[in-house]
């Protein structure tokens, strides 16, 4: 049997869900031998080569990048896996969410204490770069998530327990410490 | 004394003094009935509904209804369990809660409560509602994206002559709890720090005081919340 | 203006239990209460500000900023959507100048939207400083604005003849109609005042009270139906000095007015039946607790009581009989439905928010000022009248086994003859529709929003607490109408509106679940949304009150009842859809940053 196919990506996100995934140590030695990984930034294959069993997926949905990203992994993977608060909940790029996005611009680009050079007070619309949400959405507002793992970042071990009662189909074991959301 | 009487929770025979409300009752016969706005020392205000229980076939609170004799009380069933939890989320959803960011992460009840039912996604969609910082007074900081309207400020938050420091404003999806100007300026520290310990999530903060206790050391970072109820 | 609020103050002895009163007076005399007013409110009754401001902002006709010299309350029930609602709005709006929510900036004129004022039957209307305007059209709508812009009077507003029976009186003056269509033995005019008092009591003992209800089987009118008799017992058997003896008249169900008729026809029959419930648990004090939006009442209501005080039928030592004190007062509420509920309506007679309590303790043991309190509908005191003077056992033959005596009905909407009719309970809902007129019928809205919405097949059922359970309202739906755009969704809404907000449960769940019905509206559902809508109103059943525990009803009833019309919008080749819409959320950024949104990037 064909080992099962894994990919990652990181939207909205700070990466932190994605070093959490090398937190598990030396664990990722049989991850390798379980699983092979396609798109993903920890082998950098950037666009997808082959159908994927597993998706996970970090941050969530602030551009429309994101939301084509998160369209495309769902097209490609059987199983989505929500990993982290912010792909869960929007995390801490949506404490924007209540602001106006018209305030959020003006405050990065023409009115924050830390903008300093842009003296045109250029708003960047060039045509490539990604439209900017009305919020950040949470993943599963936008495409059907299968799993969900919350943490910020979630445990190194709640990512190897839920990887390995995937691959495996054994149960997971969730001892109480594992579950955070911080 | 004489006034004991005999009740059931789910197969677990109890006894307690009659008329003890049942969150009580239980709690000395070592059951754990989840509770949010419930507070010792207060009258109890069956706001968040989280202990509702089901007696005779109708579900009741268990922090405002007293024990009597015979009584049988289910609790830890499935179908109760399903409600706490989806009472939960829907505290989630419904404010503005960011756990990494808060101050009162690994001692908030609502967060506990989470971890209790195991919560890894509310059924609900996010409303990302707008809300208010409000940091006019000296001594606190209320914030409106984190109340979950327990009621336990306003309840227990009394100046001398017994008048509150925090109410309710307007009501159903646009209830808030405010903090009453005049009081809010001339609050004392021990006021402060009281209020601050009334409130289950993050919503009331002391100024200039946070983060004060490490990961791994805060109230709910081992074991569960009620995990220190049993006889 | 300090001065107005102290005097009033005073005149309520800076009691906080007034503070319902206290708020009303000055709302009234200023047509706001100001920060100051709040502040010295707080200082006279012991109250922080923010407590004082938890009441008042609980209630929809109080307000801390001006809402006009004229305040236009215009009625947003279906039965007014249904009658031409829409068209009187736009006509306000554009003749105001304004939106509704606003107030126009010489504060002449504030247009306000509010939950129905119990004028089902001659809709559109409105309520105008404590007035009622009726069957509004646009062209009256510009009169009557124009007139606001003349300065004339609300009075002289009124330019219509007045409505029917009672309404012409002096001291009541209103465009309203009573509209009985069908008496009973409660609306009949074959009784005389006080007879009851007069002729029955001296020979009867309160005990004996108790007996002749309990024996009638009949069963509170307000809806929830619990057997008046024994209410009246536990009450009596209940320890304390001092009893109570309130009558609910929040009526705030969207399409009952019946309570109103009564009020306005037979407000003593009402008010005698206050004083046998006082003879009966041993109580001296009344009060009428009466819904807002009936203001314009005031000062008939107040004749009528002084005209039985006048007569001995109310004061000290009533008909002659010795330690039968009983008097009565009228307490106004200030808009809000929740308040029916009979805790939630003791707390706001207290001055307080009105937020449902927990149970137990009842209002028999625990109501009124902690005192034991009856509270019963208008209509059940009026029943209970009939009640004595006939006997429990006379009463019996009328309606069903399960379901004694007659029932009055608001019945409104697709109708020939709207109005009030009293019918023996167990009357079908086929011979209802004939008996108003009702010649094509899509839906019958059993009970208001709470209860539920039943179709052609079911309209064999019967009235009774038994099947189809109702405080009497009865809105009818013809064929022509959207029932989920038009029904449901403005039911919805009106219980996000007047949710209290204290159970987590009713505060948050009809919001969510009324967005999924949005969503099914706007074409974005999927076959899941409507196993969801089933599944979470099931959270609503942990709600303290009525209202938490019904709020779901109108979505739940309709799903239940009509499913196709559900089933008809849901998206048929899609499983999945949160109602994500990738053009509507890049919209704003995109204009901000003057961009044209490009929908397929790669």
């Amino acid at each position: 049997m064909s080992k099962p196919i894994v990919a990652t990506t990181s939207l909205a996100g700070c990466f932190g869900c994605h070093m959490s995934i090398l937190d598990i140590d030396d664990r990722i030695l049989k991850l390798i031998e379980l699983v092979e990984f396609n798109k993903s930034p920890i082998n950098d294959i950037k666009t997808f080569t082959k159908e994927v069993d597993i998706g996970i997926i970090e941050g969530g949905c602030c551009n429309s990048e994101n939301v084509e990203v998160l369209k495309e992994f769902r097209k490609h993977c059987k199983i989505l896996i929500s990993l982290g608060e912010c792909a869960i909940m929007g995390g801490l790029p949506a404490l924007r969410n209540g602001i106006p996005i018209e305030e959020c611009l003006h405050e990065a680009y023409i009115g924050g204490p830390t903008v300093q050079l842009n003296k045109e007070k250029i708003l960047p619309n060039d045509d490539e770069l990604p439209m900017l949400l009305d919020k950040v959405y949470p993943c599963h507002e936008i495409v059907k998530i299968d799993y969900f793992l919350p943490g910020c970042p979630p445990r190194a071990d709640l990512i190897w327990e839920a990887l390995v009662a995937l691959i495996t189909g054994d149960p997971m074991k969730l001892p109480y410490e594992v579950v955070k959301f911080d | 004394m004489s006034n004991l009487v005999k009740f059931r929770i789910d197969k677990t025979e109890c006894m307690a003094e009659a008329g003890k409300y049942i969150v009580e009752a239980a709690k000395e016969n070592g059951i754990y009935i989840p509770t949010l706005c419930n507070m010792p020392g207060v009258k109890p205000q069956g706001a968040c509904r989280i202990c509702t229980v089901r007696i005779n076939n109708r579900l009741m609170t268990a922090c405002t209804t007293p024990i009597a004799d015979g009584m049988e009380i289910e609790m830890d069933i499935p179908e109760l369990n399903d409600l706490r939890k989806a009472i939960v989320e829907m505290l989630f959803v419904s404010g503005n809660h960011f756990c990494p960011a808060c101050e009162k992460s690994g001692d908030c009840e609502l967060q506990a409560l989470a971890y209790r039912y195991q919560m890894f996604v509310p059924r609900f969609p996010y409303e990302f509602p707008q809300k208010e910082v409000d940091a006019s007074s000296t001594r606190i900081i209320k914030d409106q994206n984190r109340c979950i309207f327990c009621k336990r400020c306003i309840k227990s938050v009394k100046d001398e002559q017994g008048r509150s420091y925090f109410a309710f404003r307007h009501r159903g999806h646009k209830l808030e709890v405010v903090l009453d100007k005049e009081l809010g300026m001339s609050m004392s520290e021990e006021k402060a720090e009281q209020a601050m310990q009334s409130c289950p999530v993050g919503s009331i903060l002391v100024k200039e005081k946070g983060f004060s206790k490490p990961i791994g050391k805060r109230k709910f970072d081992h074991s569960p919340i009620g995990s220190d109820i049993k006889l | 203006m300090k001065d107005t609020v102290k005097q009033i103050l005073k005149r309520y002895g800076n009691d906080k239990t007034r503070l319902m009163d206290i708020l009303i007076d000055i709302q009234e005399s200023s047509g706001f209460i100001s920060g100051e007013a709040i502040a010295e409110i707080a200082h006279a009754v012991g109250l922080s500000q923010v407590d004082v401001e938890q009441t008042l902002s609980f209630y929809h006709f109080l307000s801390t900023k001006p809402r006009g010299k004229y305040a236009i309350y215009l009625n947003d029930s279906p039965v007014a959507l249904m009658f031409g609602r829409d068209a009187v709005r736009m006509t306000f709006e554009k003749e105001a100048g304004i939106k509704f929510g606003q107030v126009t900036e010489d504060g002449l004129i504030g247009l306000f939207d509010t939950a129905c004022i119990g004028m089902n039957d001659q809709e559109p209307a409105a309520i105008i400083n404590n007035r009622v305007f009726t069957r509004l059209t646009p062209y009256r709508v510009r009169e009557i604005v124009k007139h606001m812009r003349e300065g004339k009077d609300v009075e002289a507003l009124m330019n219509e003849s007045y409505g029917d029976g009672k309404n012409q009186l002096p001291s009541l003056r209103a465009m309203v109609s009573s509209n009985i269509r069908r008496k009973g033995m409660v609306l009949t005019d074959d009784y005389e005042m006080g007879t009851v008092i007069k002729s029955k009591l001296p020979h009867l003992s309160p005990e004996g009270v108790i007996a002749e209800m309990k024996h009638s089987h009949i069963r509170g009118r307000g809806g929830a139906g619990f057997p008046t008799g024994l209410k009246w017992e536990f009450c009596r058997r209940s320890k304390g000095e001092k009893r109570y003896v309130i009558c609910n008249a929040d009526e705030g169900e969207p399409g009952t007015f019946k309570d109103r008729v009564i009020l306005t026809e037979k407000p003593e029959l009402v008010f005698e039946g206050m004083a046998i419930a006082g003879y009966a648990i041993g109580s001296d004090e009344g009060l009428l607790y009466l819904r807002y939006e009936y203001r314009y009442m005031k000062d008939y209501l107040n004749e009528v009581l002084e005209n039985m005080r006048q007569q001995n039928l109310l004061g000290k030592k009533i008909a002659g009989i010795e330690g039968f004190d009983f008097d009565i007062r009228i307490q106004f509420g200030a808009g809000a439905y929740v308040c029916g509920e009979e805790s939630a309506l003791l707390e706001s007679l207290e001055g307080k928010r009105g937020e449902p309590r927990d149970k137990p303790p009842f209002p028999v043991e625990k109501g009124y000022l902690g005192k034991p309190t009856i509270v019963n509908n208008v209509e059940t005191f009026g029943t209970a009248v009939k009640i004595i003077l006939h006997g429990g056992e006379w009463f019996t033959q009328f309606g069903t086994e399960d379901s004694t005596g007659t029932k009055i009905l608001s019945i409104s909407g697709d109708c020939m003859f709207p109005g009030v009719y009293e019918v023996d309970w167990g009357f079908n809902v086929t011979d209802m529709l004939d008996m108003v007129g009702a010649w094509e019928v899509q839906a019958v809205q059993v009970g208001g929003p709470s209860g539920t919405l039943i179709g052609p097949e079911e309209f064999h059922r019967t009235l009774g607490y038994h099947d189809l359970s109702t405080g009497g309202s009865m809105i009818i739906f013809g064929p022509q109408r959207n029932l989920l755009k038009d029904v449901v969704h403005n039911f919805m809404k009106f219980f996000i509106e007047e949710s209290c907000g204290s159970c987590s449960t009713c505060r948050n769940m009809s919001q969510m679940m009324t967005r999924k019905l949005e969503k099914i509206l706007n074409g974005k559902g999927v076959p899941k949304d409507l196993y969801e809508l089933k599944s979470w109103s099931a959270v609503l059943q942990a709600s303290r009150c009525g209202l938490g525990q019904t709020a779901a009803n109108p979505i739940v009833s309709s799903l239940k009842n009509f499913p196709s019309l559900y089933e008809d919008l849901l998206q048929k080749d899609k499983d999945f859809d949160e109602g994500f819409d990738l053009e509507a959320a890049v919209k704003d950024s995109c204009d901000f940053v003057k961009r044209v949104p490009n929908l397929n990037h790669h």
